[in-house]
C-alpha cells in the first residue's frame, strides 16, 4: 500500500518533469519555425480571425460590464469620503494595471485557448498532423507557429480594448448615470495614470499572458492522447492551467513593476 | 468565409485594438511630463518632508512645473535632500523658496515654489536655500491642545 503510493508519486513526478522538458523543446521548436508564420502571413491572419476577432464580443461586453460595476462600487465607497471625483482614477488604474490584462487573459484562455487545444488535439487524433509530416510539411511550422503568433498579437489588442471599454463603462455609470463631474473625472484620471508606469506595464503584462496562454494551449493540444477522452481532458487542462499560470504570473509581474511605487 | 472578408475583419480588429491603445495613451494616461533631456535638476533640503513621495508634483502658482525626482536622507546634516526635476522652459530666481504643501486637508503632498526677486536664475544642480518643511498634523494638534490646556488653567 505505502510502496504503491510512493511508486505512484515518483511516477507522477517523472511524468511531470518529462512533460516540462517536452514543453520547453516544443516552445523552442515553435520559435525556430516562426519564420513561416511571417513569410506566409495569410496563415497568421486566418488564425487571428479565429482567436482575436471571434473573441471580440465577449471581451467588449465583459469589459463594459466590469467598468460599469467598478463605477457603481467605486462611487459607493468614494462617496463616503466625499471624493467622488477620484472615481476616474479608481476605474482607470484598476482596469489598466490589473483587470484589463488579467480578465481579458482569463476570457481569452477559455474562449480561444480551449478552441486551439481542441482543434490541434483533433487534428492529431484524426492523424492530420502525421499526414502533413508524410507530405514533408512540418506541422509545427504550418499549424502551430501561426496560431502562436496570432495569439501573441491578439492578446494585447484584446486587453487594450477591454480596458478602453471598461473605462467607457465607468464613464457611463459614473458621469452619465450618477452625475460625477465630467471634467474632474477625466482630468483627475489623466493626472494619476502614467503612460510608462501604468499603461505600458499593462501592455507588457498582456503580451506575457498571450505567450503563456497560447503556448499552454498549443502544447496541450499537441500532447493530447489521440482519443475523444484525451482531447476533452487536454481542453480542460488548458483552461485550468493557463488560468492559474496567468494569475501566478500576474502576481510576479506586479511585484516587479509596481513595488516601490507610491 | 471568403479570404478577403476575413482579412477585412482582422484589419478592423487590429485597427480597433490600436485605437484602444491610443485612447489609453492619449485620453487616459499622460507621460510624466518632464523627460531628462529638456529638464534641469535642483536640490532642496528639508528638516521634515512629511509624506512627500518621488514623482510628486512641483508647483509654482498652482501650475505643475516639474516633479520630485529623488528623496534621500543626508547622514551628515541629518535632513532630507530632495531632488526636483524642473521643466527647462521655466527658470526661477536664485532666491526662490520651496515649501511642502498638502492639497486639501488629507490630499497628496507637493512642493510649492515661491519665486524671489534675484536677477540670476537657478542652474542645474543648484540648491534652494529657503525651505519650509511639511506641516505635521500631529504637531499642530498637539500644539492646539497644549494651548487649550494653558487657557483653561487656573491663574
Amino acid at each position: 500500500m505505502l510502496k504503491r503510493s510512493i511508486e505512484n508519486l515518483g511516477n507522477r513526478t517523472i511524468q511531470g518533469v518529462w512533460r516540462i522538458g517536452f514543453a520547453a523543446r516544443f516552445f523552442v521548436a515553435m520559435l525556430l519555425h516562426s519564420g513561416t508564420a511571417f513569410r506566409r502571413f495569410g496563415l497568421t491572419i486566418r488564425e487571428m480571425y479565429f482567436t482575436g476577432v471571434l473573441s471580440l464580443i465577449i471581451i467588449l461586453v465583459s469589459g463594459l460590464f466590469v467598468g460599469m460595476v467598478l463605477g457603481l462600487q467605486g462611487y459607493e465607497t468614494l462617496q463616503t469620503y466625499g471624493s467622488e471625483e477620484a472615481l476616474g482614477i479608481l476605474v482607470a488604474l484598476s482596469l489598466v494595471r490589473e483587470l484589463g490584462p488579467v480578465v481579458a487573459a482569463l476570457l481569452f484562455a477559455s474562449r480561444a485557448g480551449s478552441a486551439i487545444t481542441a482543434e490541434i488535439g483533433l487534428m492529431k487524433a484524426t492523424e492530420q498532423l502525421s499526414a502533413m509530416e508524410m507530405m514533408a510539411v512540418d506541422p509545427i511550422a504550418r499549424v502551430v507557429a501561426p496560431r502562436f503568433w496570432a495569439g501573441v498579437i491578439s492578446m494585447p489588442l484584446l486587453a487594450a480594448l477591454f480596458s478602453a471599454m471598461g473605462i467607457f463603462g465607468g464613464y457611463l455609470v459614473g458621469v452619465q448615470l450618477i452625475g460625477v463631474d465630467e471634467g474632474a473625472f477625466w482630468s483627475q484620471m489623466r493626472s494619476a495614470v502614467d503612460f510608462e508606469q501604468d499603461i505600458l506595464n499593462g501592455v507588457i503584462k498582456s503580451v506575457v499572458f498571450g505567450i503563456a496562454i497560447t503556448t499552454i494551449a498549443l502544447f496541450e493540444g499537441y500532447d493530447a492522447p489521440p482519443t475523444a477522452e484525451g482531447v476533452s481532458g487536454a481542453t480542460t487542462r488548458t483552461v485550468v492551467t493557463s488560468s492559474l499560470v496567468v494569475l501566478a504570473l500576474d502576481f510576479v509581474l506586479t511585484a516587479f513593476m509596481f513595488r516601490g511605487l507610491s | 468565409m471568403n479570404k478577403t472578408v476575413l482579412d477585412l475583419w482582422v484589419g478592423l480588429f487590429v485597427i480597433a485594438g490600436i485605437a484602444a491603445l491610443l485612447f489609453l495613451a492619449l485620453k487616459v494616461g499622460s507621460t510624466s511630463a518632464v523627460s531628462a533631456s529638456n529638464s534641469y535638476e535642483i536640490v532642496a533640503r528639508f528638516d521634515n518632508i512629511g509624506g512627500l513621495k518621488p514623482r510628486a508634483p512641483v508647483k509654482s502658482a498652482g501650475v505643475v512645473v516639474g516633479r520630485v525626482a529623488d528623496i534621500r536622507f543626508d547622514n551628515e546634516t541629518f535632513d532630507a535632500a530632495v531632488t526636483l526635476r524642473l521643466d527647462k522652459r521655466y527658470a526661477f530666481p536664485k532666491d526662490t523658496s520651496a515649501a511642502i504643501m498638502t492639497s486639501g486637508l488629507l490630499g497628496e503632498q507637493y512642493i510649492g515654489l515661491e519665486a524671489g526677486g534675484d536677477s540670476q536664475t537657478l542652474k542645474d544642480q543648484d540648491r534652494i536655500l529657503i525651505t519650509q518643511s511639511a506641516v505635521v498634523l500631529e504637531n499642530l494638534i498637539g500644539r492646539f491642545i497644549y494651548g487649550q490646556a494653558q487657557e483653561g488653567a487656573p491663574q
